[in-house]
């Protein structure tokens, strides 16, 4: 494997990471504000802050760290997104920012109102719809290089459907992946007040789920016909694969059994389409203009970079399974038995 | 202005770093002080140095929680405003940058762990521990963080071949002549500015006595006693760094250094100039005017003795020039540093003196005043290091004006984060008054059973 393949598969693996737990995260501020909005919240709120609590920060670090490592990888990719993406980085960046510190006022601040947590349910499906567009950008059409600047063409993306419809299974995907963790967590609980409402919301957002991803697979076909045809040279097999994973997800939330296998098929189904689409969409980070093998920055910040990566691994991992052992697994902490 | 995307660029990096950095240093400087109350606490068995460290966390973490937020905004904003920039840094300085992103991982999964663990172990010494990773990785990121400016300030291990960088060296490029004494001065003085604003909660709530139960009182004064101590230590180490810094400017940045000091022409025997205005002549050439002007202290700052040679500002092209009235942010910095020991070495003394009152009135006020100031100095010096490396974002590289987006829509933008950083310190204020309020440190003591078993939020108990 060429640097440059290492390089954008340790990003995409990380973004991976982040569309997991930010996916939990963003639905459970969601589902919170829902709960609250019909007066269930006694249900299922507490479940839901038991978890999140711990690792809110966590999950935006996986963010940072995914544009971070691009700009160090690709230094390209800073000089191309960062012109073109300005104004819609920066409405993601308020929305991040109003969602992180509301979340921090309301849960820490004991100001538990209504609206904190209208902000935390909006901003929670605003900023993974507003991060889409991005991968719809990624595939050309939607910035133009002129002689001396690079331009965003807002109005198109604005206007088109296809774009829309990546945005629509942002949105699902969401409130899909975070009801499906918050069943396997309130069944881990023995929450039996919360396990079936959730499971009726995981089921809910299931069918969307699937109808969106076929729109949005078969539409690639008029907006980026050299991706889809990627697709079709053999690289389907990626996405009946995910196919398959929704339908044992969906069968074992449907039979009540086994939530945990059900979460892992999930994060399974995701996984495969996830980097499926990633295989496809190479060579280009942005096409036509940014190229992995030619924007790759210099060979010794390349190494090096991938050097701290491994350390860092070797220090995150550990971490990572403590803070999952006393939140996660810890049976007597999820059940709330334990103090906090 | 207003229309010139460079400067609409400088402003709303400006605006976010002014605004992230009094978070960042509380981020830095806070998990040390937790963490050496905590540790008195439990070596000493005494029930008020844990709560002090609860209570110092529970405020922490509001703060984090922006620090986080306007942290992302900054690392997206240097690519978004900064594109040209951000291409040859990341060809020469993306090592740091990707550490630092490590560093505050590993500090953000401690302190999830840290905050929800006070009671889950039965060695309280347990507990500790899982700070040490907090503080070390806390006082790493601003490590890391700070090498990148000092790679602007001198950006080395790399050539320029043909427009075209080469021979590029990671690692020299992290460590390069400056990172030494900025990265310490950046880190010494947020130890500082914490402790001083810690210390400055703790005077404020001994000046309004007459409220106080004994056990609040004997409380305040243990907070007071630890933080001006070590106020005192950070004080003195800042002041330490400081005048290596200014040697490392006359050597590698004298013109940073002359602006600064309002320093024309190269002699030795160079006078300080504190304070005062500028005239200008009818030639170009300016008058200074009601400065304080100390014999030889530009030459010791410089190069230890007085008959070091200063490097005057004459000395280099008008384009070249940092604007002039860094002097002014300068002089706020060193001069509130200063302060800072001198209040701090007082309070000390007259603990030790036992004469004195160490819980003077007067004195409670110097303190109180530190902490705000502390910020204010860290603001300074930030605007003195940022207008003062100027025109220059990469210091005889690339000039400010080459790295800017050519993006139009940055002044809606400015708008836009003006707001945002206007709600989240308003609302991070009420919070952070309404959350110590509504749980005074009296009733915390009266439970009694603070130390254990109890929620670490007011919530929690719901």
């Amino acid at each position: 494997m060429d640097i440059q393949t290492l390089g954008i598969t340790v990003l995409w693996t990380f973004l991976y990471g982040y569309l997991i737990v930010a996916s939990i995260d963003f639905g459970a501020g969601f589902y919170a504000f829902y709960s609250k909005y019909t007066k269930r919240d006694h249900l299922t709120n507490r479940l839901i802050l038991r978890y999140l609590s711990p690792v809110w920060e966590v999950t935006n670090v996986f963010f940072v760290f995914f544009f971070v490592g691009l700009v160090g990888f690709f230094p390209d990719t800073a000089y191309y997104y960062g012109t073109a993406l300005l104004v819609p980085a920066s409405i993601v960046l308020v929305l991040i920012a109003i969602r992180g510190s509301f979340y921090a006022f309301a849960n820490y601040g004991s100001n538990d109102s209504m609206f904190y947590t209208f902000l935390y349910g909006a901003t929670g499906l605003l900023i993974p719809a507003a991060m889409s567009t991005t991968l719809t950008i990624s595939q050309g059409g939607f910035i133009r290089k002129t002689n001396e600047t690079v331009e965003f063409l807002g109005t198109k993306l604005f206007t088109n459907f296809y774009s829309w419809t990546v945005v629509a299974l942002a949105i699902v995907s969401v409130l899909y992946i975070s009801a499906m963790f918050l069943l396997f967590y309130a069944d881990k609980a023995k929450d039996e007040n919360a396990t079936p409402l959730i499971r009726k919301w995981a089921l809910f957002w299931s069918i969307p789920t699937i109808v969106v991803c076929a729109l949005v697979f078969f539409g690639l076909k008029n907006q980026a016909a050299w991706h889809y045809e990627n697709i079709l040279n053999g690289n389907w097999w990626w996405f009946a694969a995910s196919f398959l994973f929704f339908c044992v997800a969906v069968t074992l939330v449907y039979l009540k059994k086994n939530y945990g296998i059900a979460f892992i098929a999930v994060m399974a189904q995701y996984g495969v389409a996830w980097f499926g689409y990633g295989y496809t969409h190479l060579p280009y980070i942005l096409y036509p203009y940014i190229d992995i093998n030619k924007a790759v920055v210099n060979e010794t910040m390349a190494t090096a970079l991938v050097v701290v990566f491994i350390f860092g691994l070797l220090l995150l991992i550990p971490a990572l399974y403590l803070i999952l052992r006393l939140f996660l697994f810890d049976n007597d902490y999820v059940s709330g038995k334990k103090a906090k | 202005m207003f229309n010139d995307p460079v400067m609409l660029s400088r402003l709303l990096t400006g605006l976010t770093l002014a605004f992230h950095i009094i978070f960042a240093t509380i981020g830095v400087g806070v998990p040390l002080m937790v963490l050496a109350a905590e540790y008195i606490g439990i070596k000493r068995k005494d029930p008020d140095y844990i709560l002090l460290a609860r209570r110092w966390t529970r405020g922490y973490i509001v703060t984090v929680a922006v620090g986080v937020v306007t942290g992302t905004a900054i690392g997206l904003q240097l690519s978004l405003l900064w594109p040209s920039l951000m291409q040859v840094a990341g060809q020469t300085i993306a090592l740091p940058l990707f550490m630092e992103t490590f560093a505050f991982f590993f500090e953000a999964i401690f302190l999830g762990i840290y905050l929800y663990t006070w009671d889950r172990f039965k060695n309280p010494w347990l507990h500790w521990l899982i700070g040490i990773p907090v503080v070390i990785g806390a006082t790493l990121s601003a490590f890391f963080i700070t090498t990148v400016n000092s790679f602007m300030n001198s950006p080395e291990g790399f050539k320029i071949v043909n427009g075209t960088l080469t021979q590029i060296e990671p690692l020299k490029a992290m460590f390069n002549t400056a990172t030494p004494t900025k990265a310490t001065h950046v880190i010494v003085s947020a130890y500082l500015t914490v402790a001083f604003i810690l210390a400055a909660i703790a005077a404020f709530h001994l000046l309004r006595k007459k409220t106080l139960s004994a056990a609040e009182t004997a409380y305040h004064k243990k907070a007071l006693r630890l933080t001006v101590m070590a106020g005192l230590i950070f004080a003195f180490s800042t002041a330490l760094v400081g005048d290596f810094s200014g040697k490392y400017l006359a050597k590698y940045q004298p013109e940073k250094l002359a602006a600064a000091e309002w320093h024309f022409e190269t002699t030795s025997e160079a006078e300080l100039i504190f304070g005062g205005i500028l005239d200008e002549q009818a030639d170009g050439s300016y008058e200074i005017k009601g400065a304080v002007k100390i014999p030889y202290a530009l030459s010791i700052l410089a190069g230890g003795a007085p008959d070091t040679e200063v490097i005057g500002l004459n000395e280099f092209a008008k384009e070249d020039q940092a604007p002039l009235f860094v002097h002014y942010f300068f002089d706020i910095m060193v001069s509130i540093g200063m302060y800072l020991a001198a209040i701090s070495a007082l309070f000390v003394l007259a603990f030790r003196l036992k004469k004195l009152n160490p819980y003077n009135k007067w004195l409670l006020r110097g303190i109180f005043i530190g902490g705000p100031l502390a910020i204010v100095s860290i603001e300074a010096g930030w605007m003195y290091a940022e207008i003062g490396r100027q025109p220059w974002t990469l210091y005889g590289i690339m000039r400010t004006a080459d790295a800017a987006t050519t993006s139009t829509a940055v002044g809606p933008m400015l708008i836009l984060f003006s707001l945002l950083y206007l709600l989240l310190g308003t609302i991070c204020t009420i919070v952070l008054l309404r959350m110590f309020k509504n749980n005074p440190v009296g009733k915390e003591l009266a439970d009694d059973h603070h130390t254990r078993g109890e929620a670490m939020f007011a919530d929690d108990n719901k």
